[in-house]
């Protein structure tokens, strides 16, 4: 076990793969010399060559018409995009080259687009998105959101192993504030799987990415009230694990859908809709949302701190839900 | 033990119902409760659920047929040991049992009283009243109690509002169980208690109610449980009314093939009345007042072993020769027997006719979930006094019937008052 951050969890998830497997390759704009704007790739183009982490113009387009090229031909890309914000330029080789290529014509592609997302470091509107759900939307691609460093390795390395298009949303607030230790032997964490931070009996927060930590946050807050908060951490959107949230639901019986993206077409609301379908009877109050607001990231940081739910406003919308 | 699925006998003066969809198909397992068939009726559109788990081994009235209740609709063969056999214990059965009986008034039951039977209420009382307006609670609650048996009416609901919750509802289970206390009996079993036993002198012969009969007798009581009914009673010269019809009866015939009654100019005084007075055209759900635009006037006609309220829909809309038509149409099919579930459903106000058969006046009871019906006495010639000298008039007592619940004393004699009004002064052109 070594105590890793979640950043350095990641390096070490695909360093790991790049050693294991020959035709996995890491592409992306100053990755290499630079190594990688947040240094994720730092070590790499001394450890495996230019062959095998390629600095690449800054064309989004290009790098994820490459990997998809590479991958086709038997590869195992992962490209990084220097911010998520940026992905919106590759979206049409995304979405409409990846995601549909083993629908129309049957070959994988086995490709990892990861990059940072989210809020919280002042980053203005167009470094702070959390754009997952353009691509959870999309039929044909995986997309997972790890919070923390263990899981974070596990799903990069089930990531580059998964024969699909991944979209690995890595939260930038969590890059060097998590310390975690994490396992020098091989594993990996299923995509697809949630996983339950902590049990508890009154109210259930669904939740993913670095807001897992804000519920955690408002769970320690409200047990001193005597108020028991179970947290579900979602780790994979696309597939998502209906049946651990359908348990929770069905244990607590109230519910709490918590994250940083704004609110209309959120995860939240696709949560809610599968509670409402499937978990009905086990409802004892109603369905809460708890998001960003429907604006772009503010910049100024007092306003950055109004948008984002924290564990406050957690515990204030659990004390409102549990007088139900 | 096979168990016959029979069409139930919702609560309304209609024999038959509608099977508008079956939801399993023949071979398919259904469990006790489950909803199993959709029917339509006179009063609403209900899911039937299952009186027993097992096997839909016969399907014996299709989608769109329409047969009389306690008629056997479809067969079961399962395990389930209910008991089905005896039509009239098993018709009433399967609703109750799926809707608990939340809709009476939130004062719990006193000890020692007979709970008023769920099944007398009106089925739209049930259904969309139900729970949702007089218990608050939720999905869950509701599944719960479902699952224990439970009134909710008895829980105490502690949180927002009084709404029973999750934990209410588990303490009270508990209770329950520990303290010993008897569960409280589930409502079938309430339904079941019988009445204080009666003995007759001399020769009897009993007759077993019909089933419109028998819900012509659950309708009349629980009107009267529900509504507080207050009465008054106006007199209204009919001169007029009688002269129009005598100078127009033989033409007004001959033209339209119709009979010149009088109802349709009672008709067209209620609808005027109502669009000044809209209260009186209105319905109780919960604490709530739910006002129609449309005015459905339902006319009570006699038959031979009972009675029905066709419904003149959008009376409002018709002119004088369109209301004659609609009554003589609707009491002819009455008669025969020919009306069709939507014609008997959806009624607004509705007016009776005593003095058909020589009442002077009567005091009806209020048809749910209305709020006021009028009373038509006979017509007949009168003294009265007319520029202090006595005079013989064409004189008719008009009594309505209104919901004190929400209709005041001043607005039924607004209403009467409107009513009178354009009786005496009868100028509408009736050709």
């Amino acid at each position: 076990m070594a105590l890793l951050t979640y950043l350095e969890a990641i390096r070490q998830g695909i360093w790991e793969e790049m050693e294991r497997d020959p035709s996995v390759f890491v592409m992306g704009e100053d990755i290499g010399v630079y190594g990688g704007a947040f240094k994720v790739t730092a070590g790499m183009l001394e450890k495996f060559g230019e062959d095998r982490v390629i600095d690449t113009p800054i064309s989004e387009s290009a790098i994820v018409g490459a990997a998809i090229g590479a991958a086709l031909m038997g590869m195992r890309p992962v490209v990084e995009m220097q911010f998520m914000d940026f992905i919106a330029c590759g979206f049409n080789q995304i979405v409409n080259m990846a995601a549909k290529m083993h629908y129309r014509w049957g070959p994988a592609v086995p490709m990892v687009i990861r990059g940072p997302s989210g809020a919280g470091v002042h980053g203005g509107p167009y470094h702070s998105q959390s754009n997952e759900m353009w691509f959870v939307h999309t039929p044909g691609l995986k997309v997972v959101a790890p919070a923390t460093a263990y899981d974070a390795k596990g799903l990069i390395k089930a990531a580059i192993r998964d024969d699909n298009p991944v979209i690995f949303f890595e939260h930038k607030f969590l890059y060097r504030r998590i310390k975690e230790d994490v396992p020098e032997q091989d594993y990996v964490v299923p995509i697809g799987k949630a996983v339950v931070r902590r049990p508890g009996t009154d109210i259930a927060v669904i939740t993913y990415g670095a807001m897992v930590w804000t519920a955690l946050d408002a769970a320690r807050k409200l047990e001193e009230e005597g108020l028991s908060l179970e947290v579900v951490d979602l780790r994979s959107l696309l597939p998502y694990d209906e049946e651990t949230v359908l348990a929770s639901v069905h244990k607590c019986g109230k519910v709490i859908l918590l994250h940083e993206d704004t609110r209309t077409g959120g995860m939240a609301g696709e949560l809610a809709a599968l509670i409402g379908e499937k978990g009905f009877e086990d409802l004892d109050g109603p369905i809460v949302r708890l998001t960003a607001p429907d604006t772009p990231v503010p910049f100024a940081p007092p306003l950055e701190e109004y948008f984002l739910p924290n564990a406050q406003t957690v515990a204030e919308a659990a004390r409102r839900l549990a007088s139900y | 033990m096979p168990t016959n699925v029979i069409m139930p006998q919702m609560g309304e003066s209609i024999a038959e119902g509608t099977i508008t969809k079956w939801m399993k198909k023949v071979g398919e397992r259904v469990e006790r409760d489950e909803p199993l068939f959709e029917i339509s009726t006179d009063k609403v559109d209900a899911e039937i659920p299952s009186p027993a788990a097992g096997i839909l081994t016969k399907i014996l009235a299709t989608e769109n047929e329409t047969v009389a209740v306690n008629s056997v609709v479809a067969v079961i063969d399962g395990e389930s040991a209910v008991d089905s056999a005896p039509a009239p214990a098993a018709t009433a059965a399967p609703r109750p049992e799926a809707v608990p009986p939340v809709v009476l008034p939130a004062t719990p039951t006193p000890a020692g009283q007979i709970a008023p039977s769920p099944a007398a209420l009106p089925i739209s009382e049930q259904s969309e009243g139900g729970e949702a307006g007089e218990i608050r609670t939720s999905p869950l609650v509701r599944r719960i109690a479902r699952e224990h048996n439970v009134d909710l009416n008895q829980v105490r609901g502690t949180g927002l509002g009084g709404r029973v919750s999750k934990k209410d509802i588990l303490d009270f289970i508990e209770q329950q169980s520990a303290g010993g206390a008897a569960v409280p009996a589930p409502p079938v079993e309430v339904q079941k208690v019988a009445p204080p036993q009666v003995t007759f002198a001399g020769e009897t012969h009993v007759v077993p109610m019909t089933p419109m009969r028998r819900q012509i007798a659950e309708h009349m009581v629980a009107s009267k449980r529900t509504s507080a009914h207050v009465y008054t009673v106006i007199e209204v010269e009919m001169t007029r009314v009688v002269a129009t019809r005598e100078r127009y009866k033989n033409e007004f015939e001959q033209r339209n093939g119709i009979k010149l009654t009088f109802t349709p100019f009672f008709v067209r005084a209620c609808v005027e009345g109502i669009k000044e007075l809209p209260i009186i055209n209105s319905s109780v759900d919960g604490t709530n007042v739910v006002y129609k635009r449309d005015v459905n006037m339902g006319i009570a006609v006699a038959l031979e072993n009972g009675l029905i309220v066709p419904v003149i829909k959008r009376a409002d809309e018709k002119n004088f020769l369109g209301v004659a038509r609609a009554v003589q149409d609707l009491a002819d099919r009455a008669r025969s027997k020919r009306l069709s579930v939507d014609e008997v459903q959806g009624g607004t106000f509705t007016i009776t006719n005593p003095g058909s058969f020589g009442g002077l006046f009567g005091l009806p009871i209020i048809n749910q979930p209305q709020v006021a019906i009028l009373g038509v006495g006979a017509i007949e010639k009168r003294p009265v006094v007319r520029d202090d000298a006595i005079a013989i008039r064409h004189m008719v007592y008009l009594s309505i019937s209104y919901d004190h619940r929400v209709v005041d004393g001043a607005v039924a004699e607004q209403f009467m008052g409107k009513i009178k009004k354009i009786l005496e002064n009868w100028d509408e052109p009736v050709l």
